[in-house]
């Protein structure tokens, strides 16, 4: 199950966004609020760690780390992906 | 005759030359010819006086191009304080490219073990330690921290002119990828109006110094060779973004060009890092363009050949007057 609650808790562990995290709408833009593209490979490589999966070459790019809703998405498309 | 032929498939290709016989690369021929020397290492070479003559006009003609533009002249040596590289973030997206300075920090057994190792062909470097120096990865880097040590960016920010001998590890038999090179390159600090400002600035003079000098061209998006899988998101990230255009000309093959000018906006990536702030005490953005002096060289080698008082006479003209 990715869980909202699951995904800030990740995104916590980030420098520029832990202060941030309990005012985080799902469709705030994480890079508008200060998220760097160093931040966003942290961020991608936690949630393969916690997730257990393993983003495709294709979703490496801001986009897919861009919200918390985004993020909730395309986790749970992989995870699926990888139940099947 | 020792001049490459025209730059067609047919010599890209360096197919044999005759039953048997492998037509030599052009690194062969650079090496042939005494314009590069050999030390048995890839990408680690001498140059000649005259491949040395092409470099400094280049150098020359950059000044020229950006001279009144009122850039500080700052050089650094080739290393660089470990310090300021390990903040620089360097490692977190090119550890592959890093060279760190080690040295012996053994006792006189320890040395007298080394001595040992070294006649017996074996591993001789346990006693050797990194130093405060590591290798500078590019011409700009140690520039960041002392700007931002004077303090605030004054109002309009500031611009910069350096060349530095840099290395990179990545041993290759392309002559346009050496270990050790020289980069030139201007920095551009101040508000992103300002630095992408001077970014459009250079495009446009870089593209016309290229092709006065009777080379092909192409500028194209490009990105870092970051490292690992966080490096292809670094990359597609950086090319999202529009942050890096190379001025590509062909010279190991039309398919492959070779990157011989960057064109570079950092954002506030060194701002950030190095506390370096505007005028106004925002975060001070940054843009730098690089000129690879030994492969624009090898550029005019490749496509005008090997016999430098047979270029073109405009081209002789532009690099020596």
């Amino acid at each position: 199950m990715v869980s909202d609650e699951v995904i800030k808790d990740i995104l916590r562990q980030n420098e520029a966004m832990s202060g941030l995290v309990d005012t985080l709408g799902e469709n705030d833009d994480l890079f508008e609020k200060g998220l760097d593209s160093f931040g966003s490979v942290q961020l991608m490589l936690a949630l393969e760690e916690r997730f257990e999966v393993e983003f495709p070459d294709s979703l490496l790019n801001r986009r897919s780390f861009s919200s918390i809703r985004t993020i909730r998405e395309t986790v749970t498309k992989l995870t699926v992906g990888a139940a099947a | 005759m020792d001049s490459l032929p025209a730059f067609d498939t047919d010599a890209i290709a360096e197919g044999p030359a005759g039953p048997g016989t492998p037509a030599p690369t052009f690194l062969d021929r650079l090496f042939d010819a005494g314009l590069l020397v050999r030390t048995g290492v890839d990408g680690l070479y001498g140059r000649s006086g005259a491949f040395e003559s092409v470099v400094e006009a280049l150098d020359r003609l950059v000044s020229r191009l950006g001279g009144a533009d009122g850039a500080e002249v700052m050089r650094f040596p080739p290393g660089m304080s470990r310090k300021t590289f390990e903040r620089s973030g360097y490692l977190k997206g090119f550890p592959h490219l890093a060279g760190t300075v080690h040295s012996f920090c053994g006792n006189e057994a320890d040395h007298a073990r080394l001595l040992a190792c070294v006649e017996a062909g074996k591993d001789w470097t346990e006693k050797q330690e990194a130093t405060d120096i590591v290798l500078t990865p590019a011409a700009c880097y140690p520039l960041y921290p002392t700007a931002a040590a004077r303090g605030p960016l004054p109002q309009g920010g500031l611009l910069f002119d350096l060349q530095s001998y840099c290395f990179r590890h990545e041993p290759s038999l392309e002559p346009t990828r050496m270990q050790l090179f020289r980069m030139r390159e201007y920095v551009r600090m101040g508000s992103p109006d300002e630095v992408l400002a001077f970014r459009e600035q250079w495009l446009d003079r870089g593209t016309k110094m290229m092709a006065g000098l009777g080379l092909p061209l192409a500028v194209d998006l490009a990105n870092d060779p970051f490292f690992g899988r966080a490096g292809k998101m670094l990359a597609n990230n950086q090319r999202n973004q529009n942050l890096k255009f190379e001025l590509n000309v062909p010279v190991n093959s039309v398919e492959k060009p070779t990157a011989c000018l960057s064109f570079n906006y950092h954002q506030d990536h060194f701002g950030t890092t190095w506390g370096l702030t505007q005028a106004d005490g925002s975060v001070a953005h940054t843009a730098c363009v690089g000129f690879g002096l030994e492969r624009i060289t090898l550029a005019l080698l490749r496509h005008h050949g090997l016999d430098l008082a047979r270029w073109p006479a405009d081209v002789r003209a532009t690099l020596w007057g």
